[in-house]
Protein backbone atom coordinates (compact mmCIF):
# COMPACT_ATOMS: atom_id res chain seq x y z
CA UNK A 1 0.00 0.00 0.00
CA UNK A 2 1.69 3.17 -1.18
CA UNK A 3 -0.93 5.87 -1.83
CA UNK A 4 0.11 8.97 -3.80
CA UNK A 5 -0.90 12.59 -3.18
CA UNK A 6 -2.02 12.13 0.41
CA UNK A 7 -2.75 15.32 2.33
CA UNK A 8 -4.67 18.58 2.21
CA UNK A 9 -4.35 21.82 0.29
CA UNK A 10 -4.81 24.90 2.41
CA UNK A 11 -7.37 27.29 0.87
CA UNK A 12 -7.96 25.03 -2.15
CA UNK A 13 -9.68 26.24 -5.30
CA UNK A 14 -12.06 23.29 -5.01
CA UNK A 15 -12.96 20.85 -2.22
CA UNK A 16 -15.24 17.80 -2.35
CA UNK A 17 -16.36 15.36 0.38
CA UNK A 18 -18.36 12.19 -0.20
CA UNK A 19 -19.42 9.19 1.92
CA UNK A 20 -19.70 9.07 5.68
CA UNK A 21 -17.84 7.28 8.45
CA UNK A 22 -20.93 5.29 9.51
CA UNK A 23 -20.81 3.38 6.21
CA UNK A 24 -17.07 3.02 6.57
CA UNK A 25 -15.92 5.25 3.70
CA UNK A 26 -15.29 8.98 3.74
CA UNK A 27 -13.26 10.75 1.06
CA UNK A 28 -12.08 14.33 0.73
CA UNK A 29 -10.42 15.71 -2.39
CA UNK A 30 -8.71 19.09 -2.67
CA UNK A 31 -7.77 20.71 -6.01
CA UNK A 32 -5.95 23.79 -7.21
CA UNK A 33 -6.84 24.95 -10.73
CA UNK A 34 -5.08 27.30 -13.14
CA UNK A 35 -6.49 28.15 -16.61
CA UNK A 36 -9.09 25.43 -15.98
CA UNK A 37 -6.35 22.81 -15.55
CA UNK A 38 -5.83 20.85 -12.33
CA UNK A 39 -2.39 21.89 -11.09
CA UNK A 40 -2.46 20.21 -7.69
CA UNK A 41 -4.60 17.52 -6.12
CA UNK A 42 -4.55 15.90 -2.67
CA UNK A 43 -6.80 13.49 -0.80
CA UNK A 44 -7.69 12.20 2.64
CA UNK A 45 -9.63 8.96 3.02
CA UNK A 46 -11.10 6.96 5.86
CA UNK A 47 -11.91 3.54 4.49
CA UNK A 48 -10.80 0.14 3.31
CA UNK A 49 -7.99 -0.78 0.95
CA UNK A 50 -10.20 -0.24 -2.10
CA UNK A 51 -11.25 3.20 -0.89
CA UNK A 52 -7.65 4.30 -0.42
CA UNK A 53 -6.56 2.78 -3.74
CA UNK A 54 -9.32 4.51 -5.72
CA UNK A 55 -8.56 7.84 -4.01
CA UNK A 56 -4.90 7.58 -4.87
CA UNK A 57 -5.67 6.53 -8.46
CA UNK A 58 -8.05 9.40 -9.15
CA UNK A 59 -5.47 11.94 -8.05
CA UNK A 60 -3.04 10.42 -10.56
CA UNK A 61 -5.67 10.34 -13.32
CA UNK A 62 -6.81 13.92 -12.76
CA UNK A 63 -3.48 15.69 -12.23
CA UNK A 64 -2.79 18.09 -15.12
CA UNK A 65 -6.13 17.45 -16.80
CA UNK A 66 -8.57 20.11 -17.98
CA UNK A 67 -11.50 20.22 -15.55
CA UNK A 68 -13.97 19.27 -18.29
CA UNK A 69 -11.89 16.15 -18.99
CA UNK A 70 -11.46 15.38 -15.29
CA UNK A 71 -15.21 15.70 -14.82
CA UNK A 72 -15.69 12.81 -17.26
CA UNK A 73 -13.60 10.32 -15.27
CA UNK A 74 -16.03 7.63 -14.12
CA UNK A 75 -16.01 5.10 -11.31
CA UNK A 76 -15.40 2.42 -13.92
CA UNK A 77 -12.36 4.29 -15.29
CA UNK A 78 -10.84 4.30 -11.81
CA UNK A 79 -11.59 0.61 -11.26
CA UNK A 80 -10.17 -0.27 -14.69
CA UNK A 81 -6.94 1.62 -13.99
CA UNK A 82 -6.60 -0.47 -10.84
CA UNK A 83 -7.12 -3.65 -12.91
CA UNK A 84 -10.53 -4.14 -11.36
CA UNK A 85 -12.03 -4.10 -7.87
CA UNK A 86 -13.81 -6.89 -5.97
CA UNK A 87 -17.49 -6.78 -7.07
CA UNK A 88 -18.81 -5.95 -3.59
CA UNK A 89 -16.47 -2.93 -3.43
CA UNK A 90 -17.58 -1.38 -6.72
CA UNK A 91 -20.43 0.47 -5.08
CA UNK A 92 -19.37 1.46 -1.57
CA UNK A 93 -15.64 2.01 -1.83
CA UNK A 94 -15.44 3.42 -5.33
CA UNK A 95 -16.37 6.98 -4.44
CA UNK A 96 -13.28 8.76 -5.70
CA UNK A 97 -14.80 9.89 -9.03
CA UNK A 98 -17.73 11.34 -7.09
CA UNK A 99 -15.37 13.18 -4.74
CA UNK A 100 -13.41 14.66 -7.63
CA UNK A 101 -16.61 15.79 -9.35
CA UNK A 102 -17.74 17.41 -6.10
CA UNK A 103 -14.43 19.26 -5.88
CA UNK A 104 -14.70 20.51 -9.49
CA UNK A 105 -18.29 21.67 -8.92
CA UNK A 106 -17.10 23.50 -5.83
CA UNK A 107 -14.38 25.19 -7.88
CA UNK A 108 -16.89 26.26 -10.55
CA UNK A 109 -19.27 27.62 -7.91
CA UNK A 110 -16.52 29.69 -6.29
CA UNK A 111 -15.25 31.05 -9.61
CA UNK B 1 10.92 -10.22 7.57
CA UNK B 2 9.66 -13.54 8.94
CA UNK B 3 5.92 -13.91 8.95
CA UNK B 4 4.19 -13.36 12.28
CA UNK B 5 0.83 -15.08 12.26
CA UNK B 6 -1.66 -13.64 14.76
CA UNK B 7 -5.00 -14.93 13.47
CA UNK B 8 -5.39 -18.30 15.18
CA UNK B 9 -9.13 -17.77 15.56
CA UNK B 10 -9.56 -18.13 11.81
CA UNK B 11 -7.11 -20.85 10.80
CA UNK B 12 -4.48 -22.92 12.59
CA UNK B 13 -1.65 -25.02 11.16
CA UNK B 14 -2.07 -28.73 11.89
CA UNK B 15 0.36 -29.87 14.58
CA UNK B 16 3.14 -32.07 13.11
CA UNK B 17 2.55 -34.69 15.82
CA UNK B 18 -1.12 -34.82 14.80
CA UNK B 19 -0.27 -35.18 11.13
CA UNK B 20 2.05 -38.10 11.90
CA UNK B 21 -0.80 -40.02 13.56
CA UNK B 22 -3.51 -39.03 11.04
CA UNK B 23 -1.74 -39.09 7.69
CA UNK B 24 -1.61 -42.92 7.30
CA UNK B 25 -5.43 -43.00 7.28
CA UNK B 26 -5.36 -41.16 3.97
CA UNK B 27 -2.90 -43.55 2.36
CA UNK B 28 -1.75 -46.79 3.99
CA UNK B 29 -4.50 -47.47 6.53
CA UNK B 30 -7.50 -46.46 4.41
CA UNK B 31 -10.82 -48.22 4.78
CA UNK B 32 -14.50 -47.42 5.17
CA UNK B 33 -15.37 -47.66 8.88
CA UNK B 34 -18.70 -49.28 7.96
CA UNK B 35 -16.99 -52.19 6.19
CA UNK B 36 -16.68 -55.46 8.08
CA UNK B 37 -13.27 -56.57 6.82
CA UNK B 38 -10.20 -55.71 8.83
CA UNK B 39 -9.33 -52.47 6.96
CA UNK B 40 -12.79 -51.17 7.84
CA UNK B 41 -12.57 -52.32 11.43
CA UNK B 42 -9.21 -50.61 11.86
CA UNK B 43 -10.65 -47.34 10.58
CA UNK B 44 -13.62 -47.80 12.91
CA UNK B 45 -11.25 -48.37 15.80
CA UNK B 46 -9.38 -45.14 15.02
CA UNK B 47 -12.67 -43.26 15.22
CA UNK B 48 -13.60 -44.86 18.52
CA UNK B 49 -10.20 -44.06 20.03
CA UNK B 50 -10.63 -40.43 18.99
CA UNK B 51 -14.13 -40.41 20.47
CA UNK B 52 -12.75 -41.63 23.80
CA UNK B 53 -10.05 -38.94 23.87
CA UNK B 54 -12.59 -36.20 23.18
CA UNK B 55 -15.02 -37.53 25.80
CA UNK B 56 -12.20 -37.35 28.37
CA UNK B 57 -11.23 -33.85 27.22
CA UNK B 58 -14.63 -32.33 28.09
CA UNK B 59 -15.49 -34.86 30.85
CA UNK B 60 -18.49 -36.25 28.97
CA UNK B 61 -20.60 -38.91 30.71
CA UNK B 62 -19.75 -41.47 28.06
CA UNK B 63 -18.19 -41.86 24.63
CA UNK B 64 -21.54 -42.23 22.89
CA UNK B 65 -22.29 -38.59 23.65
CA UNK B 66 -19.60 -37.51 21.15
CA UNK B 67 -20.96 -37.08 17.59
CA UNK B 68 -18.48 -36.37 14.82
CA UNK B 69 -19.42 -33.76 12.21
CA UNK B 70 -17.53 -31.83 9.54
CA UNK B 71 -16.83 -28.83 11.78
CA UNK B 72 -18.27 -26.18 14.05
CA UNK B 73 -20.84 -24.85 11.58
CA UNK B 74 -22.36 -28.28 11.14
CA UNK B 75 -22.27 -28.96 14.89
CA UNK B 76 -24.10 -25.70 15.56
CA UNK B 77 -26.70 -26.53 12.93
CA UNK B 78 -27.23 -30.02 14.31
CA UNK B 79 -27.48 -28.70 17.87
CA UNK B 80 -30.02 -26.02 17.03
CA UNK B 81 -32.11 -27.35 14.18
CA UNK B 82 -31.80 -30.99 15.23
CA UNK B 83 -32.88 -30.30 18.80
CA UNK B 84 -35.56 -27.73 17.97
CA UNK B 85 -37.29 -29.91 15.38
CA UNK B 86 -37.03 -33.10 17.47
CA UNK B 87 -38.59 -31.46 20.54
CA UNK B 88 -40.99 -28.98 18.98
CA UNK B 89 -44.03 -30.61 20.57
CA UNK B 90 -42.65 -29.29 23.89
CA UNK B 91 -42.39 -25.70 22.68
CA UNK B 92 -41.30 -23.61 19.76
CA UNK B 93 -39.02 -20.95 21.20
CA UNK B 94 -35.26 -20.52 20.79
CA UNK B 95 -32.85 -18.05 22.37
CA UNK B 96 -29.31 -16.91 21.59
CA UNK B 97 -26.96 -14.22 22.82
CA UNK B 98 -26.46 -11.25 20.51
CA UNK B 99 -22.79 -12.14 19.96
CA UNK B 100 -23.18 -15.76 18.84
CA UNK B 101 -21.39 -16.93 15.72
CA UNK B 102 -23.32 -16.55 12.49
CA UNK B 103 -23.63 -20.36 12.27
CA UNK B 104 -25.78 -20.16 15.42
CA UNK B 105 -27.77 -17.05 14.53
CA UNK B 106 -28.64 -18.09 10.97
CA UNK B 107 -30.09 -21.53 11.86
CA UNK B 108 -32.21 -19.78 14.50
CA UNK B 109 -33.39 -17.24 11.96
CA UNK B 110 -34.33 -20.12 9.71
CA UNK B 111 -36.33 -21.70 12.53
CA UNK B 112 -38.42 -18.52 12.60
CA UNK B 113 -39.63 -19.38 9.12
CA UNK B 114 -40.83 -22.70 10.54
CA UNK B 115 -42.98 -21.05 13.17
CA UNK B 116 -40.45 -20.83 15.99
CA UNK B 117 -40.01 -17.67 18.06
CA UNK B 118 -36.40 -16.46 18.17
CA UNK B 119 -35.30 -14.01 20.83
CA UNK B 120 -31.89 -12.42 21.31
CA UNK B 121 -30.28 -11.94 24.71
CA UNK B 122 -28.27 -8.69 24.93
CA UNK B 123 -24.74 -8.42 26.33
CA UNK B 124 -23.10 -5.62 28.28
CA UNK B 125 -20.27 -3.41 26.98
CA UNK B 126 -17.70 -6.07 27.89
CA UNK B 127 -19.63 -8.79 26.09
CA UNK B 128 -21.04 -10.60 29.15
CA UNK B 129 -24.58 -11.95 28.72
CA UNK B 130 -27.26 -9.98 30.56
CA UNK B 131 -28.47 -12.62 33.02
CA UNK B 132 -31.62 -10.73 34.02
CA UNK B 133 -32.69 -10.38 30.39
CA UNK B 134 -31.89 -14.06 29.85
CA UNK B 135 -34.15 -14.93 32.75
CA UNK B 136 -36.90 -12.64 31.41
CA UNK B 137 -36.80 -14.11 27.91
CA UNK B 138 -36.82 -17.76 28.99
CA UNK B 139 -40.16 -19.57 29.13
CA UNK B 140 -41.17 -23.20 29.56
CA UNK B 141 -41.41 -23.29 25.76
CA UNK B 142 -37.74 -22.40 25.23
CA UNK B 143 -36.32 -25.54 23.63
CA UNK B 144 -32.77 -24.43 22.82
CA UNK B 145 -30.75 -21.59 24.35
CA UNK B 146 -27.40 -20.97 22.71
CA UNK B 147 -24.70 -19.11 24.64
CA UNK B 148 -21.10 -19.39 23.47
CA UNK B 149 -18.37 -20.32 25.96
CA UNK B 150 -16.18 -17.47 24.75
CA UNK B 151 -16.39 -15.07 21.86
CA UNK B 152 -13.99 -15.25 18.92
CA UNK B 153 -13.99 -11.52 18.14
CA UNK B 154 -13.71 -9.95 21.59
CA UNK B 155 -12.41 -12.88 23.68
CA UNK B 156 -14.99 -12.51 26.45
CA UNK B 157 -15.63 -15.67 28.49
CA UNK B 158 -19.22 -16.21 29.66
CA UNK B 159 -20.14 -17.38 33.17
CA UNK B 160 -21.50 -20.64 31.72
CA UNK B 161 -22.28 -22.28 35.07
CA UNK B 162 -24.53 -19.39 36.10
CA UNK B 163 -26.06 -19.25 32.62
CA UNK B 164 -26.82 -22.98 32.85
CA UNK B 165 -28.62 -22.55 36.18
CA UNK B 166 -30.81 -19.79 34.77
CA UNK B 167 -31.56 -21.67 31.55
CA UNK B 168 -32.56 -24.86 33.35
CA UNK B 169 -34.95 -23.11 35.73
CA UNK B 170 -37.44 -22.70 32.88
CA UNK B 171 -35.96 -23.74 29.55
CA UNK B 172 -34.91 -27.12 28.21
CA UNK B 173 -31.51 -27.40 26.56
CA UNK B 174 -28.38 -25.25 26.78
CA UNK B 175 -26.18 -25.33 23.69
CA UNK B 176 -22.68 -23.94 24.10
CA UNK B 177 -20.43 -23.15 21.16
CA UNK B 178 -16.95 -23.78 22.55
CA UNK B 179 -15.07 -23.36 19.26
CA UNK B 180 -13.04 -20.39 20.51
CA UNK B 181 -12.71 -21.50 24.14
CA UNK B 182 -11.79 -25.18 23.84
CA UNK B 183 -8.10 -25.82 24.28
CA UNK B 184 -7.57 -22.43 25.91
CA UNK B 185 -9.54 -22.85 29.13
CA UNK B 186 -10.78 -26.04 30.85
CA UNK B 187 -14.27 -27.21 29.88
CA UNK B 188 -16.26 -29.73 31.90
CA UNK B 189 -19.70 -30.35 30.42
CA UNK B 190 -20.99 -32.01 33.59
CA UNK B 191 -19.79 -29.38 36.07
CA UNK B 192 -20.79 -26.57 33.71
CA UNK B 193 -24.27 -28.02 33.14
CA UNK B 194 -24.08 -28.15 29.34
CA UNK B 195 -26.53 -30.18 27.21
CA UNK B 196 -24.97 -29.63 23.78
CA UNK B 197 -21.41 -28.49 23.06
CA UNK B 198 -19.72 -27.58 19.77
CA UNK B 199 -16.02 -28.26 19.13
CA UNK B 200 -13.89 -27.70 16.04
CA UNK B 201 -10.86 -29.81 15.15
CA UNK B 202 -8.81 -27.09 13.46
CA UNK B 203 -9.16 -24.72 16.41
CA UNK B 204 -7.36 -27.39 18.44
CA UNK B 205 -4.49 -27.78 15.93
CA UNK B 206 -6.25 -30.72 14.30
CA UNK B 207 -7.04 -31.13 10.61
CA UNK B 208 -9.86 -29.04 9.17
CA UNK B 209 -12.91 -31.09 8.21
CA UNK B 210 -13.83 -32.52 11.59
CA UNK B 211 -15.88 -31.20 14.47
CA UNK B 212 -17.87 -32.56 17.36
CA UNK B 213 -21.27 -32.09 18.84
CA UNK B 214 -21.48 -33.36 22.40
CA UNK B 215 -25.03 -34.50 23.13
CA UNK B 216 -25.73 -35.11 26.80
CA UNK B 217 -27.23 -38.57 27.39
CA UNK B 218 -31.02 -38.27 27.31
CA UNK B 219 -31.14 -35.19 25.06
CA UNK B 220 -33.15 -36.04 21.95
CA UNK B 221 -31.75 -34.71 18.67
CA UNK B 222 -32.74 -35.54 15.11
CA UNK B 223 -30.48 -35.64 12.09
CA UNK B 224 -30.50 -32.62 9.79
CA UNK B 225 -28.95 -34.52 6.89
CA UNK B 226 -30.64 -37.85 6.10
CA UNK B 227 -28.47 -40.61 4.67
CA UNK B 228 -26.71 -43.80 5.70
CA UNK B 229 -27.22 -43.28 9.42
CA UNK B 230 -23.64 -43.08 10.66
CA UNK B 231 -22.92 -41.56 14.10
CA UNK B 232 -25.99 -43.12 15.77
CA UNK B 233 -28.15 -41.80 12.95
CA UNK B 234 -27.29 -38.20 13.85
CA UNK B 235 -24.74 -37.52 11.14
CA UNK B 236 -24.90 -39.47 7.90
CA UNK B 237 -22.00 -39.73 5.51
CA UNK B 238 -18.83 -41.80 5.49
CA UNK B 239 -16.67 -40.63 8.36
CA UNK B 240 -13.59 -38.47 7.63
CA UNK B 241 -11.24 -40.92 9.37
CA UNK B 242 -8.14 -38.83 8.72
CA UNK B 243 -9.57 -35.66 10.27
CA UNK B 244 -11.34 -37.51 13.10
CA UNK B 245 -8.23 -39.47 14.11
CA UNK B 246 -6.25 -36.23 13.88
CA UNK B 247 -8.74 -34.38 16.04
CA UNK B 248 -8.44 -37.05 18.75
CA UNK B 249 -4.67 -36.73 18.82
CA UNK B 250 -4.89 -32.92 18.70
CA UNK B 251 -7.20 -33.02 21.72
CA UNK B 252 -4.91 -35.41 23.61
CA UNK B 253 -1.92 -33.10 23.06
CA UNK B 254 -3.93 -29.99 23.91
CA UNK B 255 -5.25 -31.51 27.13
CA UNK B 256 -1.70 -32.33 28.21
CA UNK B 257 -0.21 -28.95 27.29
CA UNK B 258 -3.07 -26.50 27.79
CA UNK B 259 -2.22 -25.25 31.25
CA UNK B 260 1.38 -24.34 30.41
CA UNK B 261 0.59 -23.05 26.93
CA UNK B 262 -2.27 -20.83 28.08
CA UNK B 263 -0.09 -19.32 30.81
CA UNK B 264 2.64 -18.66 28.25
CA UNK B 265 0.25 -17.01 25.80
CA UNK B 266 -1.38 -14.98 28.56
CA UNK B 267 1.98 -13.30 29.24
CA UNK B 268 2.40 -12.42 25.58
CA UNK B 269 -1.21 -11.21 25.42
CA UNK B 270 -0.84 -8.96 28.46
CA UNK B 271 2.36 -7.43 27.13
CA UNK B 272 0.68 -6.76 23.77
CA UNK B 273 -2.36 -5.19 25.42
CA UNK B 274 -0.24 -2.98 27.69
CA UNK B 275 1.89 -1.73 24.83
CA UNK B 276 -0.87 -1.25 22.25
CA UNK B 277 -3.09 0.64 24.68
CA UNK B 278 -0.31 3.24 24.95
CA UNK B 279 -1.24 4.34 21.42
CA UNK B 280 -3.44 7.43 21.40
CA UNK B 281 -7.17 6.62 21.20
CA UNK B 282 -6.63 2.86 21.25
CA UNK B 283 -9.17 0.88 23.25
CA UNK B 284 -9.53 -2.75 24.32
CA UNK B 285 -12.70 -4.48 23.15
CA UNK B 286 -14.22 -7.26 25.24
CA UNK B 287 -13.69 -8.03 28.90
CA UNK B 288 -10.45 -6.84 30.55
CA UNK B 289 -10.27 -9.87 32.88
CA UNK B 290 -12.69 -12.58 31.76
CA UNK B 291 -11.05 -13.06 28.41
CA UNK B 292 -9.36 -15.92 26.55
CA UNK B 293 -5.64 -16.20 27.32
CA UNK B 294 -4.60 -15.98 23.67
CA UNK B 295 -6.94 -13.14 22.69
CA UNK B 296 -6.25 -9.40 22.38
CA UNK B 297 -8.76 -7.20 20.55
CA UNK B 298 -8.79 -3.46 20.03
CA UNK B 299 -10.35 -0.57 18.25
CA UNK B 300 -8.64 2.59 17.04
CA UNK B 301 -10.49 5.84 16.44
CA UNK B 302 -10.56 7.47 12.98
CA UNK B 303 -9.20 4.54 10.97
CA UNK B 304 -10.67 1.52 9.25
CA UNK B 305 -9.94 -2.13 9.97
CA UNK B 306 -9.38 -3.52 6.51
CA UNK B 307 -6.73 -0.86 5.94
CA UNK B 308 -5.15 -1.89 9.24
CA UNK B 309 -5.12 -5.52 8.06
CA UNK B 310 -3.56 -4.66 4.69
CA UNK B 311 -1.03 -2.32 6.24
CA UNK B 312 0.01 -4.88 8.85
CA UNK B 313 0.38 -7.43 6.05
CA UNK B 314 3.09 -5.21 4.54
CA UNK B 315 5.07 -5.96 7.72
CA UNK B 316 4.29 -9.65 7.08
CA UNK B 317 2.09 -9.68 10.20
CA UNK B 318 -1.33 -11.30 9.90
CA UNK B 319 -4.14 -9.93 12.03
CA UNK B 320 -7.95 -9.94 11.76
CA UNK B 321 -10.58 -7.23 11.84
CA UNK B 322 -14.30 -7.04 12.47
CA UNK B 323 -14.58 -4.17 10.02
CA UNK B 324 -17.55 -4.20 7.66
CA UNK B 325 -15.30 -3.74 4.67
CA UNK B 326 -13.59 -7.05 5.30
CA UNK B 327 -16.87 -8.98 5.29
CA UNK B 328 -18.60 -10.23 2.18
CA UNK B 329 -21.85 -8.66 3.39
CA UNK B 330 -20.19 -5.27 4.09
CA UNK B 331 -22.10 -5.11 7.37
CA UNK B 332 -20.37 -3.99 10.55
CA UNK B 333 -19.60 -6.80 13.00
CA UNK B 334 -22.76 -7.73 14.92
CA UNK B 335 -20.54 -8.50 17.91
CA UNK B 336 -19.03 -5.02 18.07
CA UNK B 337 -22.43 -3.39 17.60
CA UNK B 338 -23.88 -5.62 20.35
CA UNK B 339 -21.32 -4.35 22.87
CA UNK B 340 -22.51 -0.84 22.09
CA UNK B 341 -19.96 0.46 19.61
CA UNK B 342 -21.16 2.93 17.00
CA UNK B 343 -20.79 1.88 13.35
CA UNK B 344 -17.82 4.19 12.78
CA UNK B 345 -16.14 2.77 15.91
CA UNK B 346 -16.79 -0.83 14.88
CA UNK B 347 -15.03 -0.15 11.56
CA UNK B 348 -11.70 0.43 13.32
CA UNK B 349 -11.22 -2.93 15.00
CA UNK B 350 -8.20 -5.23 15.13
CA UNK B 351 -8.18 -8.78 16.53
CA UNK B 352 -5.06 -10.69 17.57
CA UNK B 353 -5.32 -14.38 18.45
CA UNK B 354 -2.07 -16.00 19.54
CA UNK B 355 -0.91 -19.57 19.06
CA UNK B 356 1.93 -22.03 19.44
CA UNK B 357 4.18 -20.26 16.92
CA UNK B 358 4.13 -16.94 18.79
CA UNK B 359 6.93 -15.84 21.11
CA UNK B 360 7.25 -13.00 23.56
CA UNK B 361 10.18 -11.67 21.48
CA UNK B 362 7.70 -10.86 18.71
CA UNK B 363 5.84 -8.33 20.86
CA UNK B 364 8.06 -5.29 20.14
CA UNK B 365 7.98 -6.04 16.39
CA UNK B 366 4.18 -6.28 16.40
CA UNK B 367 3.72 -3.20 18.55
CA UNK B 368 6.00 -1.13 16.32
CA UNK B 369 4.07 -2.23 13.23
CA UNK B 370 0.72 -1.44 14.87
CA UNK B 371 1.94 1.99 15.99
CA UNK B 372 3.27 2.87 12.55
CA UNK B 373 0.15 1.53 10.83
CA UNK B 374 -2.17 3.55 13.04
CA UNK B 375 -0.09 6.71 12.55
CA UNK B 376 0.05 6.22 8.79
CA UNK B 377 -3.69 5.63 8.41
CA UNK B 378 -4.48 8.60 10.64
CA UNK B 379 -2.34 10.82 8.41
CA UNK B 380 -4.62 9.66 5.60
CA UNK B 381 -7.84 10.04 7.56
CA UNK B 382 -10.15 13.02 7.06
CA UNK B 383 -11.60 12.29 10.52
CA UNK B 384 -8.38 13.46 12.23
CA UNK B 385 -8.94 17.16 12.59
CA UNK B 386 -5.57 18.69 13.56
CA UNK B 387 -4.25 19.53 10.11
Amino acid sequence: MNPRNVGVIKNPDGHGTVGNPVCGDLMEIFINVKDDKITDIKFKTFGCGSAIATSSMITELAMGKHIDEAMKITRNDVADELDGLPPQKMHCSNLAADALQAAIKDYKKKK
Amino acid sequence: MDRIYLDHASCIPVDQRVLKIAEPFLTRDFGNPSSLYSAGLEAKQAIEESRAKIARFINAENEKSIVFTSGATESNNLAIRGTAFRNQKDGKEVLASAIEHISVLNPMKELQKNGFTFNIVPVDSTGIVDQNKLDDLLTINTIVTSIMYANNEIGTIQPIKEVSKIVHKKGRFLHVDATAAAGRIPIDVQKDGIDLLTLSSNDLYGPPGAGVLYVKPGVKVQSVMPGGGQERGLRSGTENVFAIAGMGEAVRITQKEMRGESARLEKIRDKLINEILKIDQAYLTGHPKHRLPHHASFRFSHIEGESILLNMDMYNIQIATGSACSHKTLEASHVLLAIGLKHEEAHGSMVITLGRSNKIEQVPVVVKAVRETVERLRRLSPLVKNR
